[in-house]
């Protein structure tokens, strides 16, 4: 039987999460026999074209030719998994979803005329289906893994839903929150990162995005009690790796309405 | 009638980033030559504006997936000089400890996944580990031992959590850090091996004149701080590049050049700049290996910089493991400050080459301007040129033999163009 056939593809990001396949130092040889890479940009000068088995899409669209790019992307693969915050909820660059975009532009460049970009960044989801999607601000190696092996043995690939905050328990961390009073994320956040910030005393930043179903106004309000800036709340959820997932946005969005409103009374 | 000849790589492949290269022959004269960066730019100056200072190391790390610690100590120390902070020298040697991981993980990378390829014909290391399947898995391994330490001291080896202004959010354990010893020990046989096998590779013969530029430092092979020195006698405050450094914009690129203020010239970052300045100060092994594998001094063949990225490996591993056997925690893991407003700015050796960061903040500790320089956008112009001078020598060459010549050469250079696109000036001050 043929081995599957696999393409890396790269768009707005920093590259870490495609780098994560190349970080699989133990497993990396044995899974090249079982999975032809065919299309790796970053580590390979063998270039062929779709259709692939499987495309692995890091990045999020920010360029009117990365728009038209990822159709082709989507037409040439079986299944499509986007690798990472960039590609799953349009990454840090899509604060600029919130702001002038051409003054961002001037700000950055002399010579903003010579310089292609959308205004807004935005997830692979919002341009073409998606058939799984790999968390994280970078994604773990491990669930990269999982999800190759899975789809080499036919299944769907498990990757946990659950929040942070029962992995710190599961870790035996003591909770930063309870105990140091310090701002943490960690309650709306999918666990994956296996609760590192906790583990190194400081409150998990929500690099793995909304956890299912959160209950993000719950934790706002508790970080009031905390007398954490309403600002600073902000920030943490629309400024986030994760800012543009729609949990994440959806509650920064509120309280910066609620602000303003304050403001104008 | 003139002949014209028109050289396209349209994605330059084994490199970090996106690019593409144009090349123009007229008559066997080099008509242009461009390294066209096309990687979306991600406007991070733009948006750091108006965050909290002690955001700015979590935000700055998403530049470069593969350098994330370079980014991080560039930005804490340009902050800590604004705040006033005076650093611990138990701090500072964890954070070169750190450090030493990533030029470990970053080199190792591109020497044996990326660059050794080009050598021994191959298209990507995993077809060379068909034949070379102990070279390949030997390159894995001193990669792996890197990442070990940046897991264990940083949290994880891509975008690590414990970097904060004034320190590290918790010191590892004793017993946190002996596990690595043993790693340590065998990744710098390893390293050292390594280093005689690269080698003794086949180097094209092409010397250039560069203008070399690199920390310096009084007491060891320069890495987190230091004075910025050139090859031509230049000696600066980090804090003096603006002065030094102009940045201009092209229209085929998303990533600004460096060039040299006062004449305009091209000069060249990274690990064979560091080499020729600072090859004294290497660590014992790795300086009596430099000299053992025949690197001339100064060495101006720019692809002979997988050699001296082989040697910093080794220099990587003997800092480590130094400090890991002797670890003792720090006293404490941060130094306190108070927020105030300010500016700083601070330059630390990348694995690529100089990093320089600058920040003015407000009194409330939010970033008013940011600006960086990452060590491919100052290469850019050099490479061009290089590629300019490099061309005749293949110019009876077919195209594609010509296209993968120069694609070589720019490998050699390990571009980092993820990072290059991202950055540039913030002029404007306002306040979100």
């Amino acid at each position: 039987m043929p081995r599957p056939r696999l393409a890396v593809f790269k768009f707005a990001s920093c590259d870490g999460c495609q780098l994560s396949l190349l970080s699989l130092e133990d497993e990396l040889a044995a899974l090249a026999d079982k999975i032809d890479i065919v299309f790796f940009l970053e580590a390979s000068s063998r270039v062929e074209p779709g259709p692939y088995d499987i495309a692995l899409v890091e990045g999020s669209i920010t360029t009117a030719d990365d728009a038209q790019r990822i159709r082709q992307v989507r037409r040439d693969a079986e299944f499509l998994v986007t690798i990472g915050a960039c590609a799953t909820a349009g990454g840090i660059q899509a604060l600029r979803n919130w702001a002038d975009c051409d003054e961002f532009l001037a700000t950055v460049y002399a010579s903003p005329q010579y310089i292609q970009t959308l205004a807004t960044s935005t997830p692979i989801a919002s341009h073409v289906a998606v058939d799984f999607e790999l968390r994280g601000c970078p994604i773990n190696k491990q669930q990269l893994l999982e999800v190759l092996q899975s789809l080499l043995a036919g299944r769907r690939p498990r990757t946990p839903v659950h929040s942070v905050c029962l992995e710190c328990k599961r870790r035996g961390t003591v909770c930063v929150m309870v105990a140091q009073g310090t701002p943490c994320l960690g309650p709306i956040t999918h666990d994956g990162c296996g609760a590192l910030c906790p583990s190194f005393d400081r409150g998990c930043y929500g690099c793995f995005g909304p956890s299912q179903q959160p209950n993000a106004a719950s934790l706002t309000a508790q970080l009031r009690l905390l007398h954490v800036d309403t600002r600073t709340t902000i920030r943490g959820l629309r400024g986030s790796f994760n800012g543009f997932s729609p949990e994440f946005r959806s509650e920064g969005d509120r309280l910066a309405a609620e602000q303003s409103g304050d403001q104008s009374t | 009638m003139s002949q014209r000849r028109t050289i396209r790589v349209e994605a330059l492949t084994r490199v970090e980033g996106e690019a593409a290269l144009h090349l123009q022959l007229r008559d066997g004269a080099v008509e242009h030559v461009r390294l066209n960066i096309y990687e979306p730019p991600r406007l991070f100056e733009a948006f750091l504006r108006g965050r909290a200072l002690e955001d700015v190391p979590d935000i700055t790390a998403r530049i470069c997936g593969i350098c994330p610690v370079a980014y991080q100590m560039s930005s804490v120390h340009a902050l800590e000089a604004a705040l006033g902070i005076e650093m611990p020298e138990e701090l500072q040697v964890l954070r070169r400890l750190l450090y030493c991981g990533e030029w470990i993980e970053s080199h190792a990378l591109h020497v044996h996944m990326l660059h050794a390829p080009d050598f021994l014909g191959y298209d990507s290391a995993l077809a060379m580990a068909k034949e070379y399947p102990l070279e390949f898995q030997r390159g894995l391994e001193i990669r792996k031992y890197g990442n070990q330490l940046l897991e264990t001291l940083g949290g994880r080896a891509i975008h690590p959590v414990n970097v904060s202004v004034g320190g590290f959010h918790r010191a590892p354990r004793r017993d946190e850090i002996e596990p690595l010893v043993p790693s340590f020990q065998r990744g710098l046989e390893l390293a050292i091996a390594a280093t005689r096998w690269v080698a003794g590779f086949d180097f094209p013969t092409f010397e250039r004149p560069y203008d070399f530029v690199a920390l310096e430092h009084p007491d060891e092979y320069a890495m987190c701080a230091g004075f910025i020195s050139g090859s031509d006698g230049l000696h600066i405050a980090a804090a003096d590049f603006e002065q030094t450094f102009h940045e201009r914009q092209v229209p085929h690129s998303t990533a600004l050049q460096g060039v040299r203020r006062d004449t305009g010239r091209t000069y060249l970052v990274g690990p064979l700049a560091r080499l020729n300045l600072n090859r004294a100060q290497l660590a014992p092994l790795a300086r009596r290996l430099a000299d053992d594998v025949g690197l001339e001094h100064p060495c101006r063949n720019i692809f002979k910089s997988i050699v001296a990225r082989s040697i910093e490996i080794v220099h990587a591993y003997e800092v480590a493991l130094a400090v890991l056997q002797d670890y003792r925690p720090p006293k404490v893991s941060r130094v306190p400050y108070q927020r105030r407003a300010g500016e700083g700015a601070a330059a630390t050796e990348a694995p690529r080459g100089l990093l320089y960061h600058r920040y003015r903040m407000d009194d409330e500790g939010l970033i008013a301007a940011a600006n960086i320089v990452p060590p491919t956008s100052q290469n850019q112009s050099q490479i061009e040129d290089d590629l300019a001078q490099y061309l005749p020598s293949v110019v009876d060459s077919s195209n594609a033999e010509i296209a993968d010549a120069c694609e070589r050469l720019v490998r050699s250079y390990d571009p980092c163009i993820s990072c290059s696109a991202h950055f540039l000036k913030v002029t404007t001050v306002r306040q979100p």
